[in-house]
């Protein structure tokens, strides 16, 4: 998670020392939280804060991947709370069921995905459109599977891992399960997107989808597997947050706006092409030090809204602007 | 972003008032009517709380009398959340009890007023309906619907939120949301020393039986002199809650939670659990999870109820009407009791789905407890 983007050699010539505004951005909200409340200084501050925040932060580096390809997943939010309503309704409470369940999600998510990128591709439905189908679906399907009601409950050996913590651990007291989930989930979707060839393709496929079929890129198969990343990504993300906060029947809605805006936050571009899984992590931290510093304002709730909106349509004409004059 | 768009219009119009404010839900003297119907004597059996009734007033139903078998139609709000899950169950079996009922058809609005008005419209062309039970969706955009049907001459059971007409036959609620807001404010007031700090979590603003828990409770505690944190809406969702209690408590020391419905309870008690905290008050209502959280802690807890019996009673009324039988009316009001510590033990039922509400009045029926989803 300390890389930067892919090499941007119009930067170079310029000779600019270019940062991402995300990180700044980052930095300015948490030592403005720290000044509100030197407790989230402590370990216990700022780890709980990375553990609220690690679902969401693996899903937006899960959703740049569909981003940097040039299309959109709406599906992920209903994906998470299939996934905890689907664990729950399964699970009927035997903490054994953990060990074949959560693989049994990712399978599901690994099926919705391949179905949203086939659709995608070969259908030629926008992504928009695809997966805003595939979302009412999911929805759907959730709503009729628990009735309204989810009748099962989460054991303790499937919230472990949004829920518990490895306490007395020198320096930093302790670390939340979770935090450890998005350090190795991070770096494995940072591995992909900036270290392979699947990662190169991929910024070719969202640039100029044209050029990229003309040089022999796979297009098809690469925004399939684009959807799939973006699925198993939410499955987790689905396990974590389900974890962490138990059964709800629409806990996963509204996540995939937030992870869109946290890739965007991030400076991904929205047509393709750009993006960088740390700084779609920085970006979704941001969002959640956002909430967090608003509520240590105390704010009014309306108020709270407003300002919110606010400041993510300025980090987004900051990033843009930024880069405009970098040339992009 | 939609809800940003809403709540800056919403936020330009009352420019930086609470929501809650709007007078029409603090009610003084509504307030004292349901603060002395939560201790006062029903009538009606003691053991069949939904067919207890406050007051004498009843409702001549004769004209509506007709011989069976007769098609009762439902037009319901939802099945959006357990609570109504729950009703809905109690309301399908008690129909069954019935077999007089020959036809009963449900239409389900999902929460949309727009859905309900054209699924009553519906209903009024079929011509079939011989009793139309409603549960609004929100009291304004039905009352049309609602008076409609009347002027078609069909009887016309509401129950659960109101509607602004009294042309149905009767109004089936319990006590009501101010009741709530009191017997979850009071039990706080009695555990938490002046001064203390309480924090209020809400689903959502505008819905009349929610305001009315939130205005009473927050009237309860200015004059008991303890100091409201902050009244955040939660929207239902547990990560939310947690979140929310969680930042609270990384500001200072909370006392109390005061929760105008408690799906989300347990949320609040695991922020507290989480970070090392000892649990204080947490309010809540009759979901088994809760009470067994509840029961596990050994905290100060207590469970309010909106009592999910209510959908039997609209049911009840429905058939006593077309017998042409006398009903509570025009306001059948039942009892709304609160699970306190002494009798905590008798609500609880590991053998009941975790998301189970207690208070639903259907131990005695003959598919209990398989068609609600537990096992013997």
């Amino acid at each position: 998670m300390t890389d930067q983007s892919l090499p941007r050699p119009e930067l170079k010539k310029r000779g600019l020392p270019k940062i991402n505004p995300v990180y700044v951005l980052l930095v300015a909200l948490i030592l403005a939280i720290i000044v509100m409340n030197p407790a989230f200084g402590e370990p216990t501050g700022y780890m709980n804060f990375l553990k609220r925040a690690a679902a969401l932060a693996i899903l937006s580096g899960g959703a740049l991947y569909v981003i940097v390809s040039g299309g959109f997943d709406l599906s992920v939010g209903s994906i998470m709370t299939l996934t905890v309503i689907g664990s729950s309704m399964l699970a009927s409470n035997d903490p054994n069921s953990t060990y074949w369940i959560i693989p049994l999600m990712l399978g599901i998510g690994m099926v919705i995905g391949l179905v949203n990128g086939l659709v995608v591709s070969y259908l030629k439905v926008p992504s928009l459109i695809a997966t805003l189908g595939m979302m009412i679906t999911l929805n759907g399907v959730a709503f009729t599977w628990s009735g309204g009601a989810p009748r099962g409950y989460l054991p303790d050996t499937f919230r472990f891992f949004g829920r518990n913590n490895i306490t007395d651990i020198p320096l930093i007291g302790l670390l939340p399960i979770a935090v450890i989930c998005l350090a190795a989930f991070g770096a494995i979707l940072w591995w992909g997107m900036h270290r392979t060839n699947f990662g190169r393709l991929l910024h070719a496929v969202g640039d100029n989808p044209q050029a990229a079929r003309l040089a022999g890129v796979p297009v098809q198969r690469v925004r399939i597997s684009a959807f799939v990343v973006s699925a198993l990504t939410a499955v987790l993300a689905g396990v974590i947050l389900g974890g962490r906060a138990g059964v709800s029947v629409d806990i996963g809605s509204g996540y995939e706006l937030q992870a869109i805006t946290a890739a965007v936050i991030g400076g991904a571009q929205l047509l393709g092409g750009r993006g960088s899984v740390p700084a779609a992590i920085a970006g979704a931290l941001a969002l959640e030090a956002i909430f967090t510093l608003l509520n240590l304002l105390g704010l009014a709730q309306p108020v709270r809204l407003v300002v919110q909106g606010l400041i993510l349509i300025g980090a987004v004409a900051l990033a843009t602007s930024q880069r405009k004059r970098a040339g992009r | 972003m939609k809800k940003t768009f809403t709540t800056l219009a919403i936020f330009g119009l009352l420019s930086g008032t609470t929501f809650a404010q709007a007078p029409n839900f603090d009610d003084p003297a509504e307030f004292e009517k349901q603060r002395e119907q939560l201790t006062a004597t029903f009538n009606g059996p003691a053991d069949q709380p939904y067919l207890q009734y406050a007051g004498d007033e009843m409702v001549d139903t004769s004209e509506f009398q007709k011989e069976g078998p007769w098609t009762v139609c439902f037009s319901n709000a939802g099945v959006n959340n357990p609570w109504r899950v729950v009703g809905y169950t109690n309301m399908t079996e008690e129909a069954k009890l019935h077999p007089e009922i020959g036809t009963f058809t449900h239409v389900d609005a999902e929460g949309s007023d727009d859905k309900q008005i054209a699924d009553i419209d519906d209903l009024l062309a079929g011509g079939d309906c011989d009793a139309l039970i409603v549960s609004p969706n929100s009291t304004a955009a039905l009352t049309p619907a609602v008076e409609k049907a009347c002027a078609a001459g069909l009887p016309v059971i509401v129950f659960d939120r109101g509607v602004t007409t009294d042309c149905p036959v009767t109004f089936v609620h319990p006590v009501g949301g101010y009741g709530f807001g009191i017997q979850a404010a009071e039990h706080i007031i009695a555990n938490v020393p002046e001064g203390g700090n309480v924090l209020m979590l809400r689903i959502l603003p505008g819905v009349d039986v929610l305001e009315t828990r939130a205005s009473g409770a927050r009237n309860m505690f200015a004059e008991a002199g303890l100091t409201v944190l902050g009244e955040e809406f939660t929207d239902g969702d547990n990560a939310k809650t947690k979140s929310i209690v969680e930042d609270y408590l990384q500001r200072g020391n909370i006392d109390a939670v005061w929760m105008d419905a408690g799906a989300t309870a347990v949320a609040a008690v695991e922020a507290f659990e989480d970070q090392g905290f000892d649990v204080p008050v947490v309010t809540g209502e009759d979901q088994q999870d809760y009470l067994q959280k509840w029961r596990d802690l050994g905290f100060k807890g207590i469970a309010p109820t909106y009592p999910t019996y209510q959908w039997r009673t609209a049911l009840i009324a429905a058939v006593n009407t077309l017998k042409g039988e006398p009903v509570p009316g025009p306001e059948w009001v039942l009892p709304q009791p609160a699970i306190t510590e002494d009798v905590l033990d008798e609500y609880i039922n590991e053998n009941m789905p975790p998301l189970h509400y207690a208070m639903c009045g259907c131990e005695d029926m003959p598919n209990y407890p398989e068609a609600w989803g537990g096992s013997e």
